[in-house]
């Protein structure tokens, strides 16, 4: 009879060979070992830690870090419900609600026969057609009560998620508005062609001269970034894009990659010829897992085509190729740096900086960490020319921008526009109506009231990763700070002191609020703590974990002033509520077992 | 040498001297100056977790431990406006944990209660959290009270580092963060971990204790009973079993420590 590591080693160890026994590759060996057992057992540690040389401590420690790998059994379904204010908006809570109670289970436990696990997520990216969820890692869309019923009704009879009506996986791209980038008509090969037939110093300097700035928010000068990555000395040279789109409400990318993937894969491509590199990495977040195969089938595809691999477009010498890792539910890991801990298969925690990716990234040699976007845009630069794509835009912010709308609106989806565009002109596209406030760069960026809606889009008055939520009448900014809040606390990596604890102090802050015991002195509190986070944070999840609180304070006061219900300060704590476990096993929910509460 | 061959930065307006690769910490340290910090032990690579040695370089927030420094800086670490921000920040992982100073075998020794003696801070301010830490007293010479760890990783780095034992490391995530030892069984009995370990000797705060020493030096007579944290060579001797540090003459003499220390305090309760 085997033993128990044996049963483990029959699925790990094609794995492990599919991986070369490469430890820097232990994230994507935990997430094939879980997508083949359903969770990662302690004796497939055993063998993992034996086969790659590594401490138990450091499996368990990155196996810790995200929230999709599991070292305990988690029920055959695991369904999550994304949990971003758009799907909040859309109703997920009571669908949620209906799940469990129709299938037996708590949300954030597992189910007594082991069946089925449920949960919130972080926002999945599926913000113009939720609400959504993932369910065995997979993403589902539109979720209406039928839909919900439906799905108990399949796990219930313990129907394999793979043969699931195929509606429910079908997602949609919402292409609303085109420019250059999403007209699509580019022709695979045809900008490395034109970069072989100008010249690679030329290719570089015509990205120059299109004035590229990232496209993931912070703007950096991609001719500048490719340059000082060229010019790092070192034994080799990464290409990265950054695909773990995490910022709520941010979708664009998961568009680009399933109708654009050529035009993503060429710019890493023009990159690495450019920079000297002959590996690269895309790290798609694990939300979007559902990609996957069709993005390896494009890959292949190219490498048919002599657009990857050794000689490409047979040109001697010219050899690279690209390796999907995925991510696993961890926000953070969209920071660059956090990013490149991940690929070396790590727990994803921001490095000190500097050094920089540029000169010092994954195993420490020069890296460029680009957006999707970002790459996309040098493709049809190197194609078109530097100076008709600095003709596009405004003059801090050449180009096109995508916009991923979402909330109230009539027509939610993607919008490309030169940059410049005003807010007004994007709300009136889109079809929102009595607009109260536009959160615009997701969680982590600005809160517009109506008074702005004249501002433009562009990195000298609004600059964006992409995100565009939109909030009518109707909502209770507040409600929408309070759930960036709790995101931040649970994206936190915990680091850092003012991060890990002081993300989940103004969580719990936010609760009070909500929860009526607000006074003044809270509120002066909850500023006192932004300020902190803002000075003292590592890395910027910290630091903007306070913009949609500060936003909404300055905006929409009265939002908080209404739920500073107490003069004084009165303790958080609340015994009631302490009480609430006894009424619960004890079946109780009447009078006498409450406490009086004179207040309300 | 001559001194004047030495680039240098102010500190609060003292001009402090550093050799290229130092960082604001290790210069400030060099100079006999000292800026509060958790997680930094002058002997590893400095991690810039904690935060508690924040300074404002050239007006900006930075991590002391890990910011290099650089000629002509001008930085600020002994300010109302720092220091409020440190106190906040140990304010933080006092509530975090379980920290209860008056039972803890390492008052006294313990540096963050020390550093927060040099901060003034009176109260824990913030609510707690009560985390669920079970104790593993499972080693037979060794206890971990995971209820103190303030995720400094300095075990974790002494492990890896000196001893190339890898007996800890962090697991867990925000504030789910903590401390995991190598075992299968979880416990630190089933570890390769050893009294003689570098690990053993680095906890700033009183996870790491060694059994049945406990009280052998009475408290008041410890090492920041003795002198405030920021009058103690670094780094803090354990107890009796290490000579003082070498290093880093003490730039403020000793104190009559009735008369200049603060009550203790009690964390829980107050």
């Amino acid at each position: 009879m085997a033993s128990p590591v044996d049963t483990h080693a029959e699925y790990l160890d094609p794995i492990l060979s599919r991986h070369r026994h490469n430890a820097s590759d232990l994230l994507q060996i935990l997430i094939a070992a879980q997508e083949h057992y359903g969770y990662i057992h302690s004796d497939a540690i055993d063998h993992l830690s034996a086969q790659l040389e590594l401490p138990r401590s450091k499996i368990e420690g990155v196996s810790g870090f995200y929230s999709f790998l599991h070292l305990q059994p988690d029920g055959e379904y695991r369904v999550l419900f994304s949990d971003n204010i758009t799907d909040r908006m859309s109703g997920n809570m009571d669908l949620m609600q209906s799940l469990c109670s129709q299938l037996w289970v708590e949300p954030g436990k597992v189910s007594e026969d082991g069946l089925l696990s449920v949960n919130t997520t972080s926002c999945t990216g599926l913000c113009d057609q939720g609400p959504a969820m993932l369910v065995n890692g997979i993403a589902i869309n539109r979720l209406s009560r039928e839909r919900i019923n439906a799905i108990c009704e399949l796990i219930r009879e313990r129907v394999p998620v793979s043969a699931w009506p195929a509606m429910f996986f079908a997602i949609e791209d919402n292409i609303r508005r085109r420019d250059v980038l999403l007209e699509g008509n580019f022709q695979p090969g045809s900008a490395l062609a034109a970069l072989l037939q100008r010249g690679t110093d030329e290719t570089l300097h015509e990205i120059r001269l299109s004035a590229l700035r990232g496209r993931g928010g912070a703007g950096f000068s991609t001719g500048l970034k490719w340059g000082l990555c060229r010019d790092a000395p070192g034994e080799q040279h990464y290409v990265v894009c950054n695909a773990d789109e995490g910022e709520p409400g941010t979708f664009k990318d998961r568009v680009l990659l399933n109708s654009y993937a050529d035009t993503v894969f060429e710019g890493m491509t023009l990159c690495a010829r450019i920079t000297g590199a002959d590996r690269g990495f895309l790290y798609l977040r694990g939300e979007y897992r559902y990609l996957l195969e069709h993005l390896q089938a494009v890959l292949q595809h190219r490498r048919q085509q002599k657009l990857l691999g050794n000689d490409i477009l047979g040109h001697a010498g010219f050899n690279f190729d690209i390796e999907i890792h995925l991510g696993a539910g961890a926000y953070i890991c969209g920071e660059e740096s956090a990013l490149i801990e991940s690929l070396e298969g790590k727990r994803g925690t921001p490095r000190n900086r500097p050094p920089f990716p540029v000169t010092h990234g994954y195993l420490n040699q020069p890296t460029v960490v680009n957006n999707v976007e970002t790459f996309a845009a040098a493709s049809l630069i190197a194609l078109h020319g530097g100076a008709w794509y600095a003709g596009i835009g405004t003059d801090s912010s050449r180009g096109t921008k995508i916009l991923s709308v979402s909330g109230d609106c009539e027509r939610p989806g993607l919008y490309e526009y030169p940059f410049g565009v005003t807010v007004a002109q994007v709300l009136s596209d889109c079809g929102a109506k009595n607009t109260q406030a536009v959160q615009i760069s997701g969680a982590s960026g600005v809160c517009i009231a109506a008074d702005e809606f004249d501002r433009r889009i562009a990195f000298d008055d609004i600059p964006t990763a992409g995100a565009f939520m939109v909030f009518d009448q109707r909502r209770d900014m507040f409600e929408v700070a309070r759930n960036f809040v709790h995101f931040f606390a649970h994206e936190s990596c915990g680091f850092c002191t003012p991060c890990r604890v002081g993300t989940s102090l103004l969580a719990n802050m936010m609760d009070k609020l909500a929860e009526g015991h607000g006074s003044p002195y809270d509120f002066a509190e909850i500023e006192k703590l932004n300020a902190l986070l803002q000075s003292t944070s590592h890395c910027g999840l910290g630091h903007s974990a306070c913009n949609p609180v500060l936003d909404t304070i300055a905006k929409f006061r009265p939002a908080y002033d209404r739920r500073l219900a107490q003069k004084d300060f009165v303790p958080a704590f609340d015994l009631d509520r302490a009480l609430s476990q006894a009424r619960q096993m004890t079946g109780r929910d009447d009078t006498g077992a409450h406490l009086e509460r004179s207040h309300e | 040498m001559n001194k004047e061959t030495f680039p240098t930065f102010t500190l609060d307006g003292k001009t402090i001297p550093f050799t290229a690769g130092q960082t604001l910490i290790q210069a400030a340290m060099a100079a006999g100056v000292y800026i509060p910090h958790l997680c930094f032990n002058p002997e590893f690579k400095p991690h810039g977790s904690c935060k508690i040695c924040t300074v404002k370089a050239d007006g900006r927030h930075t991590s002391s431990c890990t910011h290099q420094a650089q000629d002509g800086m001008v930085v600020e670490s002994n300010t109302q406006e720092i220091n409020d921000e440190r106190r906040a920040l140990l304010q933080m992982l006092f509530v975090e944990g379980n920290h209860f100073c008056p039972s803890c075998e390492k008052s006294g020794n313990c540096q963050l209660q020390a550093t927060a003696y040099e901060m003034n801070m009176m109260s824990p301010h913030f609510d707690h959290f009560f985390p669920d830490r079970p104790l593993d007293a499972s080693h037979p010479d060794y206890l971990l009270d995971f209820n103190r760890c303030i995720l400094c990783s300095l075990c974790v780095r002494a492990s890896r580092d000196v001893d190339g034992k890898n007996v800890f490391a962090l697991s867990g995530r925000g504030i789910s963060s903590h401390l995991i030892v190598n075992a299968k069984s979880g416990l630190l009995a089933d570890t390769g971990f050893s009294g003689d370990d570098k690990a053993a000797q680095v906890c700033p705060v009183g996870v790491i204790l060694k059994k049945r020493v406990g009280f052998a030096v009475p408290i008041g007579s410890r090492s920041f009973d003795e002198q405030p944290i920021s009058a103690t060579p670094h780094p803090v001797p354990a107890a009796a079993t290490l000579p003082p540090h070498p290093q880093g003459a003490c730039p403020v003499g000793p104190r009559s420590k009735a008369a200049t220390l603060p009550p203790h305090p009690t964390v829980k309760g107050t």
